[in-house]
């Protein structure tokens, strides 16, 4: 952890710059609306007034793949829908995260057979499983909080090797 | 049963497509072959009152069942209240049938659902592509002799086999 400590009255924070950027990341996650399926009820369910999700910087979702930075998969996925959400991946910009909410997302769920992809993980690298079928609010909100503690601990600006 | 049915329905289509009902608790339906399946269509809609086809789907009756798929019509009439069956039996090997989509256009999506899930062709049809699976699958899933297509549950006893073999995330 980075030392934060206030100086005296003057209101000055010290941190790391990378704590800083990571602190920015996490307080304005923009979702991509992806509901697919029932999960998508959900989703809506947490994103309303009950489960406040605008607390965490969510206050909506973005329909554009190109102004989003999560994108919450909320259904099952099936062979005809996967390279559609390849696609929408690929056209997110960078820095990016992805949540497989629910079982359908997560790994196929009930539906074991030819038309659904088992586990959108076949497709687009996941950060956070969120398990339920569907997830209540409250748990898909405990996800969100998963990907905030991960994304805290990212050094953004160490270079690639 | 409705008078409209046993009265004027069930002698019309038995007389003119030679085709005996198989009555079941209200339910009628008859057994046309492929060739005379235009005719029956037209004698539907314009002489009977027939305007609504809800349904066109297919049955598989593999392995014991001769001829192999069985196309399943359902003919509903507004004005009386009344729907009728009309199944046409397919062989494997001469798996064609006319289509319906001149007749009744509500016809043209299901037709190729049952392409896309039986591999029946219709001819006539103006464009007959898959329409659940993705446009290049090979196979039809919904035949009998189509593999489930699932993931192997892994217990125990096969734990590490499946361990071996199972798909790892993409990173």
């Amino acid at each position: 952890m980075g030392v934060e400590h206030k100086l005296g009255e003057m209101g000055i924070v010290t941190t790391t710059l990378e704590q800083a950027v990571n602190w920015a990341r996490t307080r304005a996650m923009w979702p991509l609306l992806f509901g697919l399926a029932c999960c998508a009820i959900e989703m809506m369910a947490a994103q309303a007034s009950h489960y406040d999700m605008s607390r965490f910087g969510m206050e909506l979702m973005r329909p554009s793949p190109r102004q989003s930075d999560l994108m919450i998969v909320a259904g099952r996925v099936t062979r005809k829908m996967a390279p559609v959400l390849r696609r929408l991946y690929d056209q997110m910009v960078e820095p990016k995260w992805v949540i497989a909410m629910g079982d359908c997302a997560s790994c196929g769920g009930v539906f074991n057979n030819y038309a659904v992809l088992q586990g959108v993980d076949e497709v687009v690298p996941v950060d956070v499983y969120v398990a339920g079928c569907p997830p209540r609010p409250e748990q898909l909100i405990h996800g969100v909080l998963t990907l905030h503690a991960k994304v805290m601990k990212e050094h953004p600006l160490r270079q690639r090797a | 049963m409705d008078a409209y049915l046993t009265d004027v329905v069930i002698p019309t289509l038995q007389q003119r497509l030679a085709a005996a009902p198989q009555i079941f608790r209200d339910e009628v339906s008859f057994v046309v072959p492929p060739e005379r399946l235009l005719e029956a269509a037209r004698l539907l809609r314009d002489e009977l009152d027939f305007d609504a086809l809800l349904d066109l789907t297919a049955v598989d009756y593999w392995p014991d069942g001769q001829p192999r798929f069985h196309v399943v019509y359902q003919f509903y009439s507004y004005t009386h209240n009344v729907a009728v069956r009309v199944r046409v039996p397919v062989a494997e090997d001469a798996a064609e049938v006319p289509s319906l989509v001149a007749w009744y256009p509500s016809a043209n999506w299901y037709e190729r659902e049952v392409w896309d899930m039986f591999g029946i062709r219709f001819t006539g049809h103006p464009d007959l592509r898959r329409i659940l699976m993705p446009y290049d699958w090979v196979g039809h899933p919904l035949r009998k002799d189509y593999p489930l297509g699932y993931e192997e549950p892994q217990f125990t006893f096969n734990f590490d086999d499946i361990e071996r073999r199972k798909p790892r995330p993409r990173a």
